[in-house]
């Protein structure tokens, strides 16, 4: 045979998931929140997102030129940019988004490795970095039309707030929070495309909800839990942040765990915390955790552990 | 034809059957698919497969056990599923009595692979004569035909056979790699589990594939020796894919001629599945007792694809048969850290390949972990 022929160790075919194919369908994911933040939010939404974006993706490529090694087209750099600026509120000027993402990128992730070395979601870290460092304008949301609180902010002074408005996104919040109808099309695409399944995002709403329930002070009444589900950024959070490959553990069990962990973390910081919010820290938390829970819910071999 | 040309030497070993007639004209190393040189007796075929003449030393029921036994070693059966481990040794469990179940490894061992199939639709009476004969060595032994659900022809056919064989039913099992992979199986078939460090007689199983179970039947009731199986040849490179009754030593250059061919020049021939089959690099190689298959592939996905960094997203986990964490061993193994690999279960890996499938990042999982393992097993032995 004149041809040559490829010769490898087994196995010998592939399938066609790629982690670019993935990081695509979790930008797709993102699209109706970030479609609805610049409907809602209009030009202020859009000069963030892109600051973010365009930001992460700079980052990374001046990186790249520096370690000779590009890693741009893997696009996690895009994701955590447009995850970041869902997280900024729609009033924060454009030199927080630059700040922020440029320390997500470098610092959160380049600098502990790149892709799949952070120990921390990036977008999330230096949203807690700029809750710190700028906590007037991160936690402002007072925008054109809605004055005043958040719903959440609304729920914890102990006034009343429209479940359906919140359902809909006619509420104030971060650029991405606001419509529970965008989250959940971009939670379905996840799902259904088998991106994420429902370990996590489940038994962290299902804790959360339980603990509200028993220490909210408002027993089982709907409204009120409805109103906590559906506000602030628990179920951008739970779907898009809590899910991140890199910081959840790998193991099944210990998904379980680092959910039911989230949801208590996010009920004790809603409830007896002096801020209306608690997704970022909750999960931030639960991140340096991970290592912990994978190593007690290493799972068993098969057929380890002798007879039958 | 028919004529015993090598006696096995050890206890774990098969003699080897002249497969066609001739005359033997030298014994010399030849190159096998693995890319080693292994001594090889060389038949010049006459053209005329005159055979030797096949005679049962006895009526199937009037044999005893240990002639039974006997018959299998001196036919030179083999697992035919791929592993080729001597039948006689693995029919010979140290308490015969504590079986309860013989099973038929109906489950195809790979994708791409039909030759089980093509077995089972056409002689399923010897299928079933043969677990019946493997059923007499072992008395309280139950036997299962082990079947996947895609494939409900056989289901029915082998049904309807078995029906009034009080010692043996068919079991469907979903379809699924690695299916027929001996722990795997007896996993789906009795619900019992095995380790990497024990065999399926300790929880009172005993497995053989189809084509090794016609085998036995044709050693046993017909006289004849194992001389031939079935391969699979196909892949999206080949102009006219089937499956070919194939004399052992039979070079799978004339495999490919007979399937017409290559209808465009493959980048890679694999022997076996393509899950855990061996790329080759030469055709002119002989067909042996356990080749199950030949796969021509008009791309090859693995050099096509760059592996990147792994991004934790636990589809290795999820898809281990072994029930451990790939994308950890396989760091353990790249960094050679013996202690942290066998703490966390790596020598329970059976290489099945379906976490360097399924990895988006293309990492070589299955690769680094077959590596490490293999330096583990070595310095075992030492």
């Amino acid at each position: 045979m004149s041809e040559l022929l490829k010769v490898s160790s087994n196995p010998h075919i592939r399938s066609k998931v790629t982690t670019n194919g993935i990081m695509m369908t979790v930008v797709l994911a993102l699209l109706p929140m970030a479609g609805f933040g610049i409907y809602q939010f209009r030009t202020d939404a859009l000069v963030l997102i892109l600051c973010s974006v365009g930001t992460a993706v700079l980052t990374e490529f001046l990186f790249g030129l520096y370690t000779k090694k590009q890693t741009i087209s893997d696009l996690s750099a895009v994701v955590t940019g447009l995850l970041l600026a869902l997280n900024l509120p729609p009033g924060a000027p454009w030199w927080v988004a630059v700040l922020g993402s440029l320390f997500a990128i470098l610092v959160v992730k380049l600098l502990f490795g790149g892709l799949g070395q952070n120990f921390m979601n990036p977008a999330l870290a230096a949203r807690c970095f700029l809750l710190i460092s700028f906590p007037a304008i991160m936690t402002d949301f007072t925008y054109d039309a809605f004055t005043g609180a958040t719903p959440l902010a609304a729920l914890k002074a102990g006034e009343e707030v429209n479940v359906l408005d919140m359902v809909i996104g006619r509420t104030t919040g971060t650029i991405g929070e606001t419509s529970m109808i965008a989250i959940v099309i971009g939670a379905c695409i996840l799902l259904l495309t088998g991106v994420i399944d429902l370990r996590i995002p489940g038994s962290y709403l299902i804790s959360f909800l339980l603990f509200v329930i028993l220490f909210g002070g408002h027993g089982m009444n709907p409204a009120y839990l409805s109103a906590q589900l559906a506000g602030g950024g628990l179920m951008l959070g739970a779907f898009f942040m809590a899910t991140d490959y890199v910081t959840r553990p790998i193991t099944v069990k210990g998904q379980y765990i680092y959910g039911i962990f989230l949801g208590i973390m996010t009920g004790i910081f809603r409830i007896f915390g002096s801020a209306a919010e608690g997704v970022s820290y909750a999960i931030i938390l639960g991140n340096l955790l991970v290592p912990l829970i994978e190593k007690i819910t290493k799972p068993k071999a098969f057929g380890k552990g002798g007879r039958r | 034809m028919g004529q015993k040309i090598a006696e096995g030497g050890g206890f774990v070993s098969a003699p080897v059957y002249a497969s066609v007639s001739g005359t033997v004209k030298v014994v010399e190393p030849r190159r096998v698919v693995t890319g080693d040189s292994i001594m090889s007796i060389v038949v010049e075929n006459d053209g005329l497969y005159e055979d030797i003449g096949f005679y049962p030393i006895a009526p199937t029921d009037k044999l005893t056990k240990d002639e039974i036994i006997d018959c299998i070693k001196e036919a030179g059966i083999v697992g035919m599923g791929g592993a080729g481990f001597p039948t006689h040794v693995k029919l010979s469990p140290k308490e015969p009595e504590s079986i309860e179940y013989c099973i038929a490894n109906c489950a195809e061992c790979e994708p791409y692979l039909t030759s089980d199939y093509r077995r089972m639709l056409e002689e399923p009476e010897k299928l079933i004569g043969g677990l019946k004969i493997i059923l007499r060595l072992f008395d309280n032994a139950h036997g299962i035909l082990a079947v996947e659900d895609n494939k409900p022809e056989c289901l029915k056919l082998l049904k309807s056979l078995a029906k009034d064989e009080p010692r043996i039913s068919v079991k469907a099992l979903r379809t699924k790699y690695p299916q027929g992979a001996e722990r795997q199986l007896i996993y789906a078939t009795t619900g019992r589990k095995i380790n990497s460090t024990m065999l399926p007689a300790d929880v009172g199983c005993i497995v053989n594939n189809v084509d090794t179970i016609v085998a036995v039947y044709r050693a046993v009731s017909e006289g004849r020796p194992l001389m031939e199986r079935i391969v699979t040849v196909t892949g999206d490179a080949v102009a006219k894919p089937r499956n070919f009754r194939v004399k052992v030593g039979t070079s799978y250059k004339t495999l490919v001629d007979e399937a017409g061919g290559f209808s465009v020049t493959p980048q890679k021939i694999i022997c076996g599945g393509p899950m855990m089959g061996f790329g080759m690099f030469d055709l002119d190689v002989p067909v042996t007792k356990t080749s199950t298959a030949l796969l021509a592939f008009r791309y090859d996905d693995v050099s096509a694809m760059e592996s990147s960094p792994c991004i934790n997203c636990g589809r290795c986990v999820e898809v281990c048969p072994g029930r451990i964490i790939p994308s950890k061993l396989s760091d353990y193994a790249e960094r050679f850290q013996d202690e942290a690999f066998l703490a966390n279960d790596g020598m329970e890996c059976c290489e099945c390949g379906c976490c360097s499938f399924i990895c988006p990042a293309k990492r070589p999982l299955t690769q680094n972990i077959k590596s490490m393992r293999k330096i583990q097993l070595a310095k075992k032995k030492k």
